[in-house]
């Protein structure tokens, strides 16, 4: 082959796949990209979609090469007939300077830039919705954070609202656009506290207080669920919570500790962590401090009203 | 025989052994107790009762010490199983004879009353809402749907008492009644539990008992 039909098969694979890496790519934005998971329930949903978004985005191009070289090498460069020359290859098609440099060169230039861009969308914005242990680096700029403790257990999570006299509850419900703290927990085994819609996903370790941040934007119904196996219930470890309204979540709220005032003074006093006994049926669900391993029931004097 | 006989021999007796084990285990992970039908002759929208009782230990079976539940069929008898069949959008009245002493639960949110009709529940035919755990005889155990949102705390027995050790246990031994009533949803399957920590020596006493269905857990079969 010649270098001026070489250059000419060149710019036309190119050409070729240009016209389809962009159809493709704008096709995908606008059809597809609005029903990529987890949707835009939250800042940091939205955040992994626009990731996922950004990633699908720069694959089709890479995709598209490989299919594109390999459909114009079946059509055009295919042998055909008996005695038809041998397609050029091997020997030939090594030590071509040009190939070589561009080829590392454009794959380097990919990965290391969805390297760069992947590790700052981890941390943008506040940590991207995962858990980021007892002492974030990433937070909200807001200093109006309402935090709510998630505390696992088998085989339920139930919620904390500390800002709200502590009460417990089954039931999740955050306020739309406020800045949302989770202090994930658990009295047992380790959990992990997955609300999907909300892209948070946070590590419920007993004795730890895992803090994921995100600020809901869209009202509606989310699924938590368990997404650690931890034992035979593991399967139905999951509820449903909601996104309301400010005033519709307060009246909720402030409903909600009236309701539970009963319970809520026999709960231990609010604390980031607690301390489960490994006794078995000997309780207890403890601040910190207490021996859990304590031959002696401890938890009569160290409920609230002994503090 | 030659070397190529023999090893035909072994091999065919090891399949046979292999096969011997799959099948044992299969059959031991299949095995699930018997489910009692509370929908063979219903009549739509009338209620449901169901009766069941907790026991520290059922003194029978592969594992004696263990707490469990027990359901009584519409037959008046007593079956060591927590599977039931129940109709869809029907109210269940429920009453639990609870024979097994308490402990402070690990978490006291399960002390209170949450969706049963009414958001209560009755001990020894008086209304509650709310049991403090760590006062009196403590929470025996739970009757929770995760699921539905229903838990109801059941309260323990004296633990000085002479408690019943062998199930079923009749109303001549130490026990507390516990009823309360809900409402069944669509058709599904609801798994139930207990929450407290009550297999003991396992750790943080959720082996065992807890961990095998027909002791602390089962499945509500609800059905149209």
């Amino acid at each position: 082959m010649s270098p001026s039909e070489q250059t000419h098969h060149f710019r036309r694979l190119v050409a070729i796949w240009t016209a389809l890496s962009v159809v493709a790519d704008v096709v995908f934005y606008f059809a597809v990209g609005p029903h990529v998971p987890p949707g835009a329930m939250t800042t940091s949903a939205s955040g992994q979609q626009t990731d996922f978004i950004v990633l699908f985005m720069i694959a089709l191009p890479v995709m598209l090469a490989v299919w594109v070289y390999m459909a114009y090498a079946l059509i055009v460069w295919r042998g055909s007939g008996a005695g038809a020359d041998d397609p050029e290859g091997g020997a030939k098609a090594r030590g071509h300077l040009g190939i070589q440099v561009g080829w590392i060169a454009t794959t380097t230039v990919i990965v290391l830039g969805v390297f760069v861009y992947g590790t700052v969308e981890l941390i943008v914005p506040a940590g991207a919705g995962g858990g980021e242990g007892p002492s974030p680096i990433w937070t909200p700029a807001s200093h109006d954070v309402l935090p709510i403790q998630v505390i696992g257990q088998q085989w339920q999570f139930t919620y904390r609202y500390p800002t709200f006299g502590g009460f417990e509850t089954r039931q999740l419900m955050l306020p739309v656009d406020t800045p949302i703290a989770f202090h994930v927990t658990s009295l047992d085994v380790i959990h992990s506290f997955w609300a999907y819609q909300l892209g948070v996903k946070a590590d419920a370790n007993p004795s730890s207080d895992n803090i994921a941040f995100t600020t809901a934007k869209q009202l509606g119904a989310f699924t938590v669920r368990c997404s650690e196996l931890c034992g035979l219930w593991h399967g139905a470890m999951y509820n449903f919570g909601r996104v309301l309204p400010k005033a519709q979540f307060f009246a909720w709220a402030q409903s909600t500790e009236r309701q539970n005032a009963a319970n809520t003074k026999l709960l231990p006093a609010f604390s980031y962590t607690y301390v489960p006994d490994a006794n078995g049926a000997d309780g207890g669900y403890y601040p910190d401090n207490v021996d859990p391993y304590s031959n002696v029931e401890q938890y009569g004097a160290t409920t609230p009203s002994g503090k | 025989m030659g070397r190529g006989g023999r090893l035909t021999i072994l091999g065919v007796l090891l399949a046979i052994a292999v096969g011997l084990v799959v099948f044992t285990v299969m059959a031991f992970i299949r095995s699930s107790p018997p489910t009692v039908d509370f929908t063979a002759g219903h009549q739509p929208g009338a209620p449901v009762d169901l009766t069941v009782q907790t026991v520290g230990s059922i003194g029978f079976g592969p594992h004696p010490t263990w707490v469990s539940y027990l359901t009584e069929t519409p037959g008046g008898q007593w079956v060591h199983t927590t599977l039931w069949d129940l109709p869809a959008h029907t109210r269940v009245n429920v009453t639990v004879y609870q024979y097994d002493s308490g402990s402070p639960l690990r978490n006291q949110q399960f002390g209170q009353v949450t969706g049963t009709i009414g958001d209560r529940a009755m001990l020894n035919r008086k209304p509650f809402q709310v049991i403090d755990s760590n006062s009196g005889n403590g929470i025996a155990h739970t009757f929770s749907i995760p699921t539905l949102g229903i838990s109801v705390p059941l309260y323990g027995d004296s633990s000085n008492a002479n408690l019943c050790a062998q199930a079923p246990c009749t109303t001549k031994s130490p026990h507390n009644l516990v009823q309360f009533s809900f409402m069944t949803p669509g058709p599904g399957q609801y798994p139930w539990q207990c929450f407290v920590p009550c297999g003991l020596a396992y750790l943080y006493g959720n082996g065992g008992p807890m961990q095998t269905v027909g002791y602390m857990g089962g499945f509500l079969q609800v059905v149209a």
